[in-house]
Formats: structure tokens, sequence, C-alpha cells
């Protein structure tokens, strides 16, 4: 996102469909700036959400029943807007999952029942979210197998050159963010993926906050992996997706066990179903599923290219702004950037900021950002982030910057 | 004073505010003002860690009181903390262990307790109960 390109988007006609934020928060209009935490729900997403408990509620692949067949069909229908969205080549390459973390989790479980062994290398990189460190952490303690970690430099960019030391036959995967939750950093996956896979490692990438801002193909990115969250593009909580390539989640063994994912039963050997269901065991998040193909057409309505766009000159506008404040620093200045903005004022605490914006209205993040390795290597507490979505204007973040200015004079 | 007492006096302090912005000025001044703990106390094994922000706890039993100094990397945690030890410092045992706290919720501020805040003050008064008890069956060995 180096070039600003032109976008249509009428900011002021979107805002209308997010009902949150027409509230008001301790007496003032909310501005939310906590996207990177979670996103807000435009009333698309709420009506169909409604429609379902009102109208459809049934459960899936297992009814006789209209009603049944009707959902059965809708959310493999909210499969396939899925695949499409993320270019994937196949529908069954979709997995239902509770979230990213459930998505890693899933891999951790079955890819490393697999493929990992006492002595095999798993590849990580400092800027990673605590979900995409702790699993493989947990993998490689059970297998006895070794953690490596790709350095970063000052501005918050991975070191290619590390990282290419890091490879070696040893390294059965590669685990990456896309896009930094804390310093806003898009990774040149694809080149980390063209890598890894000369190397002959298999590759994930935790997708949570680059599917929000950024067009994502996975069949162009050639990833074996690739995780993400719904209700951080705009979608409900609960509900996720693991892609996977057919031909690697056709060998994996099943995730969890129980209904669904079963071709036959009997107490000598149970057969597993085919996929997807191999790995959506139980009743799914369905609910979940539609509500996240209904925030995938709102997405599509407006236009990735517009919301990347739009995003873009935010994330400039506001930079530009906090750079002018006396004594703030920005973490993570990467040229390739998505709209999350980390900052720390000279003599003062994040947190402080947090609290104090908070009583005016304005929703920040503070504190480590589920990402502690990164903050000590930057050797700092944590930052106050603030991460745009496409219903943010620049007026909000006129309004931010003088709200972030009482506050400094009250704290210094 | 009673533990109950310095409660009600800060309790009527904050009655001066109307407006949260006062309150805050008045903590972060607080948070300001009070050198709290020795740089000597300001140890891992003091440490209560939170997830936005850190606050150290010590304690000593003097003449059969416990004396608690404290402190917190944030200013407004620092201030409330500086409440606390107010409230709490300078007790026996007992009197810490029958304490009813109430004032952090008549100055309105609660929402600082809690657990979502994990700013280290809920597990701190946690902890200041924990030394009372710990050094009440001190004392009363």
């Amino acid at each position: 996102m180096e070039a600003t390109t032109t976008y249509k988007l009428n900011v002021e006609e979107i805002r209308k469909d997010f009902p949150i934020l027409h509230r008001q928060v301790n007496g003032k209009p909310l501005i939310y700036f906590d996207n990177g935490a979670t996103s807000q729900k435009p009333q698309q997403v709420i009506d169909v959400i409604n429609r379902y408990y009102q109208h459809e509620n049934s459960n899936i692949h297992r009814g006789i029943h209209t009603l049944s067949q009707e959902a059965t069909d809708a959310y493999e229908k909210a499969r396939t807007t899925v695949q499409q969205f993320i270019n994937a080549q196949h529908n069954h390459e979709i997995i239902f999952t509770s979230g990213t973390t459930g998505s890693i989790n899933l891999v951790a479980s079955s890819f490393g029942k697999k493929h990992i062994h006492a002595g095999d290398e798993i590849i990580i990189s400092t800027m990673e979210h605590h979900s995409n460190i702790v699993p493989w952490q947990m993998l490689c303690e059970e297998k006895g197998a070794v953690l490596k970690i790709i350095p970063i430099s000052e501005k918050g960019e991975l070191l290619m050159d590390e990282f290419k030391k890091l490879l070696s036959p040893k390294t059965k995967l590669v685990a990456v963010t896309h896009v930094s939750n804390t310093l806003g950093t898009i990774n040149p996956v694809k080149k980390i993926i063209k890598l890894a896979k000369a190397a002959g490692a298999f590759v994930l990438i935790d997708g949570a906050q680059a599917v929000p801002h950024t067009k994502v193909n996975v069949q162009e990115l050639d990833c074996d992996f690739y995780a993400f969250s719904a209700h951080k593009m705009f979608g409900p909580t609960g509900v996720g997706i693991l892609y996977g390539k057919e031909a690697i989640l056709n060998e994996l063994p099943p995730y969890q066990g129980g209904g669904d994912m079963i071709k036959t039963v009997t107490f000598e050997k149970t057969t597993y179903n085919e996929l997807p269901h191999k790995f959506e065991a139980g009743t799914p998040n369905i609910v979940g599923g539609l509500g996240l193909a209904a925030a995938i057409d709102y997405m599509n309505n407006i236009g990735i290219e517009n919301i990347e766009a739009y995003e873009h000159e935010l994330l400039n506008y506001a930079t530009q702004k906090i750079k002018k404040i006396e004594g703030a620093k920005i973490i993570g200045e990467a040229p390739n950037k998505a709209s999350v903005l980390s900052f720390l004022v000279d003599g003062t605490h994040p947190t402080d900021i947090g609290m104090i914006i908070d009583k005016l209205g304005i929703a920040i993040r503070t504190g480590h950002h589920c990402t502690e390795p990164l903050m000590n290597r930057f050797n700092i507490p944590g930052t106050a982030r603030a991460s745009f979505a496409f219903y943010n204007t620049k007026e909000e973040i006129d309004t931010f910057i003088l709200a972030l200015e009482r506050a400094l004079k009250m704290l210094k | 004073m009673t533990i109950q007492e310095i409660q009600q006096e800060i309790v009527d302090e904050f009655a001066l505010f109307d407006e949260w912005m006062d309150k805050y000025e008045y903590i972060i001044e607080l948070g300001k003002d009070l050198p709290l703990i020795d740089e000597k106390y300001k140890t891992d094994e003091n440490l209560i860690k939170g997830c936005q922000s850190k606050v150290w706890l010590h304690a000593e039993l003097k003449d059969g009181k416990i004396i608690f100094t404290a402190d917190s990397d944030a200013i407004i945690t620092k201030g409330i903390v500086g409440l606390v030890i107010r409230v709490f410092s300078n007790h026996t045992p007992q009197e810490i262990i029958d304490a009813d706290l109430f004032f952090i919720d008549q100055i309105g501020l609660q929402e600082h307790l809690s657990p979502t805040r994990s700013n280290g003050l809920l597990s701190m008064l946690k902890q200041i109960r924990m030394y009372a008890v710990v050094f009440n069956s001190k004392v009363g060995s």
C-alpha cells in the first residue's frame, strides 16, 4: 500500500449501516479506533443473524425436513462465498473454525501429528500474536521440535536475510503473520512462501489482520494454510476460517472427534468423513458462517480496493498528526503498513492515555496487544494503538488528536 | 484514624468533584506527588504484573502494624494505589482483615478494579489481604 490510489467510497452512507457508531460513550459520540481488536457489524450482518434465528434455525447436514435442508444450503453457500473471497480452488478447502486461534490450533494438532518430529524446526517471527506463538511452542515441547524466530528491524520489518539463514532441510513449517496487529507491517508473504517452499517447508499465514484490509488470493500466494476470523472483518464473533490445500488437508488426521466428521462408526473402527467435514466435528456455528458470508458480501459491495485506499489515506493522515505531537514516537514504521497506528509519548504510560480518552468517548487499545515478545524486542511496556476501519473519518481523527493533547496536558 | 474513617475522608474529598476530569486530575496529582516505594523494593518479587500496567507492593511489620509502600508505572494507577495505601497502611493485620473496602466504589472508580482493566489493582488488593493474613499468624504466634 505504498501509493495512495483513488477510491470510491461514501463514508457518510456507510456509517448509516453501523448502528453502534451512533451511540454515545461517557456522554460523547463514540469514536471507535479499536478495529484491530474487533470490528463493528453492519445492519446487513445483524439482519442475517436475526433472520436466521427467527425464520431459519435448524441443524445442518442431518435433517430430512425442509428447514434443515435450507439451513444446510445456506451454510454451504456461505462456504462458497468464503472460497470465492480468498480465491481458493475448491470449496471443501474452506474449513469453518471458531476463529484464527482455532484454525492455528487445528493445524498445530493435525499437521503436528503427521509432520512434526523430534529435531524438526518451525519458524515464526518476532511480531507474531500469542496465538501464532503458543500453539507452536506447545507442539515443539510435545515433539521435541525447535522453534526459530525471524528477527525484525527497528522499523518493524522482517529481516529477510536472517529468515533465509534460518531455513534448512530441518524446517518443516513457517508460520508468519500477513499483517502485524501491533505494528501494522504488511509482510512480504509471497516472498516468504516462495523461499519456504524452496526449502521444502510448509507455510501457514495468519491473516487475521490482513483480510479486513486487503485482497487475499490464496492460490496466487501459494500458501498451504491461511487462517482468519470473521469478527475482525465485520462479521460475528466465534467463527473463523482455515483454508488449506486439498491434498495436504486430505493427508492430515482429524482434529476433534464427534458428529458430522464421521462416515461410519462402530465400536471397532470409525471411518472419517471427507473434506471439509472431517475437520468440523459437532454442530458448527451455523449463524456465524451465515454472518461471515453477509460481511463478505458487504465488503465486496464497497470494494476491497476502495477499502484499502481509503484506510491508507486515514493512516497517513493520522500518522502525520501524531508525528507533530511533542515526544510522540510511532512504533512500527515500515513503508508498507495496514491501518494500524501504535505510538508512545515520552513521559506518559499508554494506559493513562487510553483511560483518559475513553472518558472522551474514544476507544483505542493499550497494552502489549498479545505480542509480548515484540514489546520485549522494542523494550517497551506496551503501546497505545489506534486502528482504523473504512467507517472511520478524518474528522474522528481530528477529535482523537484533540483528546490526546488534552490527556497529555493532564499527564505531563 | 480507623480504616473506615480514612475511607470516609477520601469519599468526602472526592465529593468536591463533579466531573470525571477533575477526579482524574486529582488522582494524577496524587500519583505525581507520592514517592511511594523505596527503589530497592522495586523487585520482581514485589511486582504484581497486569496486562496494562505494573504495580509494586512492599509490606513490613512495625510495632504490630503493617507498613505498605507501593508504586506503579502508570500514573492513574499509581494515584489509586496511593489512595489504597493511605487506607490500609499503618494498621494491624486484624484491622486489615476485618476491613470492608468501600471507598473505590463510592468515588466512582470501581471500573479500575474490573479484571478486564488488568492493571494490577485487583491483584494488589488481594495481596494486601494476603500479607495481613500472613502477618496475623506471625503476630498471633
